[in-house]
Formats: C-alpha cells, sequence, structure tokens
C-alpha cells in the first residue's frame, strides 16, 4: 500500500511505503494534504457509474480520528478505514456526511459501530428519507444485488448552525449551511491547519451539480470567500486547493447560468427549451458537462421562475 | 381507499430494486413488448378496460426528452393535432408514467373554448418508464401517444430539493398570459402553482420518517365563468406544479385559476384579461 505525501496545489504527489496492518485486505491510497489531514482523492465520474467519485477523508487528532464522507458504498467506507489504520492506531470517533449524495455517504455503513459518532446537518434526515428508495434502487442496479435500508446510517448528533468536535489537541468546527448545493451542506474546518472539507459547496473540474438552490449556493459562497483557509478539500476535482481561489471557478459557473436562465425566463422561454439552448458560461471547461448542464438549467429554471 | 393505494404504490416501488437489478444489463435491447409489460398486464384494463385504443400521433403529439436528467422535473407537452370545434374535439388527456409507483399523473379536461388542447407541464420519473398520453376526443374515441422515457442522473431523486422553500410559498399561484391576447385567437396561458406536491411515499422503514402525502389534487381555470381547462392531479406531478395551455378569449374578461389540495387547502388567482382586436 502507498501513501501519498503531496506538495502544493496541482499535487505533485511523491508514493511513500507504508505498513500494511495484517485485517486490512483492502485499503485505498491517501494524500496527506496538511498535517494529520488525509483525503482519498475521487475520480470524476456520474454517480452509480463508478467508484471512487467524491473525494472524502479523515482528520487526526491525538485522542481519535474524524472521518469526513465515506464514499459511495459499504466497500469504499471499509477501503477508506483500513487506510486510516495503515496511518494511525486510534480509533474513528466521529463520521461527518457533508450531504446526502450517494458517492459521499453509502460507505457509513462500514463505520457503523460502537465508538463511532455519526454527525449531519438537521435536515439530513429527512433528505436522506425522501430519496432513501431510489438510492436504494440505483445502488441494487449498480451493483447487482439487492440492498436494503440497513445500509443506510442516518446521523446521531445534527447541526443546525455550528458545532465543534475536539479530537484531541486539535478542534474541528462543523458548520451548517443554507440551502446551497443541497439543502444539508455541511462543511468543516480544521482549526490547526485552516484546512477545511468543503464537501460539494466547490466543485473544481466536474461540473457543478444543483440539487439545493442556485442563489443559496451563490450567496454562501460570497459569504465564504472572505473567510482566512490555507486550503480547501473540494468535494471533486483535485484532493486540494487554495481559498478563495478554489471558489472561482463554481461561482464563475453558477453566476453566468443564473444570469442566462433569468434572462431565458424574462423573455418568455419555457424550461424545455432553455435546457435545449442554454449551454455552460465559456470560462470553464467542465467535465460531465453533457451529463448535468440539462439538470441544472432546468433546477435553475424551478428556482428562478418564483423571483419576483 | 387513498391510503390502500399508496401502500400498494409502495409495495410495488420496493420490487423495483429486483426488476431493475435483473433488466438492467439489457435495457438498451428492451423491446417495445417488453416495455410495454405494465401496460398490457394490467394498467390498460384498470383504465380502459376493452375499449379500443389508437397508436398514433394524428391526434395529440407527445414530447418527452430521452433522458430525464433531474427525476424530478422533467417537463413534458402535449401538442393537438386537431382543432377544438363545437362538432369534435379533444375532450380529456391522461397522462401514465408506466413505472411510477402512481402511474396515472393527471386526467386534464379541454372545451372547445380551449380553443388548442395544448397542454405543458412537469412530471417525475422514477424509473426506465414508457410515458403516454392518451386523448378521448367529444365523440369517444381514444388516441395515444407513447414515449420511453429513461430516468437517470446519478444523485437526483423524484423528491423536492428545498421543501422548506416549497412550503414558505405554499399556494402562491401566478397566472399569465402574453403580453398581447388576440381577440377569438387562441391564447396561451400558465398557472404556476408553488406547492411541494410531496407524494407520501418518500418514507423509511428504519427511521419511520416520512413526509406525509400532499399534493394538488385539483386546477379548474375558467374564463367568465365558463371552464376552458381543469385537472385532476396526482404526486406524479413535479413540486411547484406549472401548466401551460390554450384558451380563446371572446371578449374582455376575468381569468381565474381554483386550485385544491389533499389536504383540502384552496388556493385562486385572477387575471384580468383585455384582448386586442383581431
Amino acid at each position: 500500500m502507498l501513501q501519498l505525501t503531496c506538495a502544493l496545489w496541482a499535487l505533485s504527489c511523491r508514493a511513500v511505503p507504508v505498513q500494511t496492518p495484517e485485517s486490512c485486505s483492502q485499503s485505498t491510497a491517501v494524500v496527506q494534504v496538511a498535517a494529520g489531514v488525509y483525503v482519498r482523492p475521487g475520480h470524476t465520474a456520474v454517480v452509480f457509474e463508478g467508484d471512487e467519485i467524491a473525494n472524502i477523508g479523515f482528520v487526526v487528532g491525538d485522542r481519535c480520528v474524524a472521518v469526513v464522507d465515506t464514499g459511495g458504498s459499504p466497500a469504499e467506507g471499509q477501503a477508506l478505514d483500513c487506510a486510516i489504520r495503515e496511518v494511525t492506531e486510534r480509533p474513528v470517533c466521529y463520521v461527518i456526511n457533508t450531504h446526502v449524495h450517494p458517492d459521499h455517504l453509502l460507505g457509513n455503513l462500514a463505520f457503523h459501530r460502537p465508538g463511532v459518532e455519526f454527525i449531519g446537518h438537521a435536515k439530513l434526515p429527512r433528505a436522506l428519507a425522501m430519496r432513501g428508495d431510489t438510492y436504494l434502487e440505483r445502488a441494487s442496479a449498480y451493483e447487482s444485488r439487492v440492498l436494503d435500508e440497513s445500509i443506510f446510517v442516518f446521523p446521531e448528533r445534527t447541526v443546525t448552525r455550528v458545532i465543534q468536535l475536539d479530537i484531541g489537541g486539535r478542534v474541528l468546527t462543523v458548520r451548517a449551511h443554507k440551502s446551497a448545493h443541497t439543502d444539508h451542506d455541511i462543511s468543516i474546518v480544521d482549526e490547526q491547519t485552516k484546512t477545511a472539507f468543503l464537501g460539494d459547496l466547490v466543485f473544481l473540474e466536474h461540473l457543478p451539480v444543483i440539487d439545493g438552490s442556485i442563489n443559496g449556493w451563490i450567496g454562501e459562497l460570497e459569504a465564504m470567500s472572505g473567510e482566512s483557509l490555507a486550503y480547501v478539500v473540494p468535494g471533486h476535482g483535485p484532493a486540494r486547493a487554495l481559498w478563495p481561489a478554489a471558489a472561482g471557478p463554481t461561482l464563475r459557473y453558477l453566476t453566468g447560468l443564473r444570469e442566462n436562465v433569468r434572462g431565458w425566463i424574462a423573455s418568455g422561454g419555457d424550461l424545455a427549451s432553455a435546457q435545449d439552448k442554454i449551454g455552460q458560461p465559456r470560462s470553464e471547461e467542465w467535465l460531465l458537462f453533457d451529463r448535468y448542464q440539462r439538470r441544472n438549467v432546468g433546477a435553475a429554471y424551478a428556482e428562478l421562475e418564483w423571483e419576483d | 381507499m387513498m391510503n390502500n393505494t399508496r401502500w400498494s404504490a409502495f409495495a410495488s416501488l420496493r420490487g423495483c430494486a429486483i426488476v431493475l437489478t435483473m433488466l438492467a444489463p439489457v435495457v438498451g435491447e428492451a423491446t417495445t413488448v417488453e416495455e410495454d409489460m405494465v401496460w398490457t398486464g394490467g394498467l390498460k384494463h384498470a383504465y380502459f378496460e376493452n375499449r379500443p385504443i389508437t397508436q398514433s400521433d394524428d391526434v395529440i403529439v407527445l414530447d418527452a426528452p430521452n433522458r430525464a436528467e433531474d427525476a424530478a422535473i422533467v417537463p413534458i407537452s402535449i401538442t393537438a393535432q386537431i382543432p377544438q370545434t363545437n362538432e369534435r374535439y379533444i375532450k380529456t388527456i391522461h397522462l401514465f408514467i408506466d413505472r411510477n409507483p402512481g402511474p396515472l399523473v393527471g386526467t386534464f379536461h379541454f372545451t372547445p373554448k380551449s380553443g388548442r388542447a395544448d397542454l405543458a407541464f412537469r412530471v417525475r420519473v422514477n424509473a426506465y418508464s414508457p410515458i403516454r398520453a392518451i386523448a378521448e376526443t367529444s365523440d369517444g374515441e381514444l388516441f395515444m401517444s407513447r414515449r420511453f422515457i429513461k430516468a437517470t442522473g446519478g444523485c437526483s431523486a423524484p423528491a423536492a430539493s428545498d421543501l422548506d422553500a416549497a412550503m414558505a410559498r405554499l399556494g402562491k399561484i401566478k397566472l399569465k398570459t402574453n403580453s398581447v391576447t388576440h381577440l377569438a385567437r387562441p391564447t396561451a396561458a400558465q398557472l404556476m402553482i408553488s406547492h411541494p406536491n410531496l407524494s407520501g411515499l418518500q418514507m423509511n422503514q428504519v427511521t419511520h420518517m416520512y413526509a406525509p402525502a400532499h399534493f394538488v389534487r385539483h386546477v379548474k381555470v375558467s374564463f367568465d365563468g365558463e371552464e376552458i381547462f381543469s385537472a385532476e392531479t396526482g404526486f406524479g406531478i413535479s413540486e411547484n406544479p406549472s401548466f401551460k395551455f390554450f384558451f380563446v378569449p371572446e371578449s374582455e374578461g376575468q381569468l381565474t385559476a381554483e386550485v385544491t389540495d389533499t389536504k383540502d387547502l384552496r388556493f385562486s388567482q385572477t387575471l384580468q384579461i383585455a384582448p386586442a382586436s383581431r
């Protein structure tokens, strides 16, 4: 097994051999993005059309380990658990879910054991209950086996505004956001290294996907841009990026899309034609544009048509 | 009755995972016969018994995207191919999405005063499914326009993305027409209703947490007291239902929309229409 050590933003990574515990057969490669902060980099793909899609990770404290998102399946969660054991003998004490999407959350089951507390946004349980059936169907089809609801682990502690978690010698600030990428996004700041896991509040490379509120998302990113953070871990794209530069592509995409959709609505164009005609703002090249742009136009249209 | 329907629908939804698992590898090659199993296996008979239905795009044409990028909001439209005359007109259009938990999405009624039996709205699509619009003409004939829709989109689900925003605006209605309307000519109008349109199916066995059913069930639009468009609708209609339809203003008058939901909440909106002369 390899552990990768990274230099700066573009992730020029160096492979470093690490001892593998006997008990873990299937680990996964992680990179250390700041002292004690690790990321399992994702590979851009559509949910249920690939594995290891999202950036997920963990923070190692003197007392215990906090996991941030668990990946797209229990197997992925287990591989992350093994990667943690290659880095530290300290136990996992928290699993923080940034939001409901399956590529981030369906690995929860791998950590469902005594001593691990699951934490999420106050609106996460409702979102998971409302989408659970659909996700089960898709996950079952993808994995070619029938999954049931026992795969879901709901948060035991929910966050309405902000809480702090002490994992021994370092404090994590866990913030619940207003409706943005989803209506229940969570961000986590490691106060020691000023490194933030932003979940899908920030996308790089992978086209941003609107599943909450385009207006809310732009507002949250603008408000967060002033925060002094060293590095951020975006939900998709490189394992770490600089702040606030990392917010730029997502913010430019959303504001450009909003302008286009507002114009379309004002000129009397309907939703179907908007989806057919509105392309991306030209500033960035996005992956998965063909798979998510129509969806984004639809979501933006359905929200913005109620603006006045 | 409502409860029974819901629970049997829920049971069939749960069965879906198995069906999908078996069919997934061959979906691309599925024949129309396989695709239509739900329809021919009982759905058609449940609503139309043995009445003949002509599959043809000569009376209405259904337009739907091949792929539903967002399962929660799929825009569809129906375009009438015959005029609404007093002698013969499209009286009713039924819309079915075979593999949705509630396959009958809505039943829409038109009159000669509608001018054109065109309709556009947005639906939820749970799975790969045929979608079919069936027009009933005033002389009692049935014509079906059929498409096939691939529901996909990774993380999307046929559920509200921002339920609280929808609830905060519950019952707000927008009623719009083109800026200039012409006397005695079919005029496009749009009715928008802010409503979460919750299916009540979105339940989880582990937490027993769910959002109870709460959706728009009846819509009626009239012009100066005469009905021009009405609908019985279900939770297959997307949140914040939006309907585009036509009417013929023969004079100045009031366009009125009345909406009733499953909690018997009533909402209405009126728009003054002053058509320009021909």
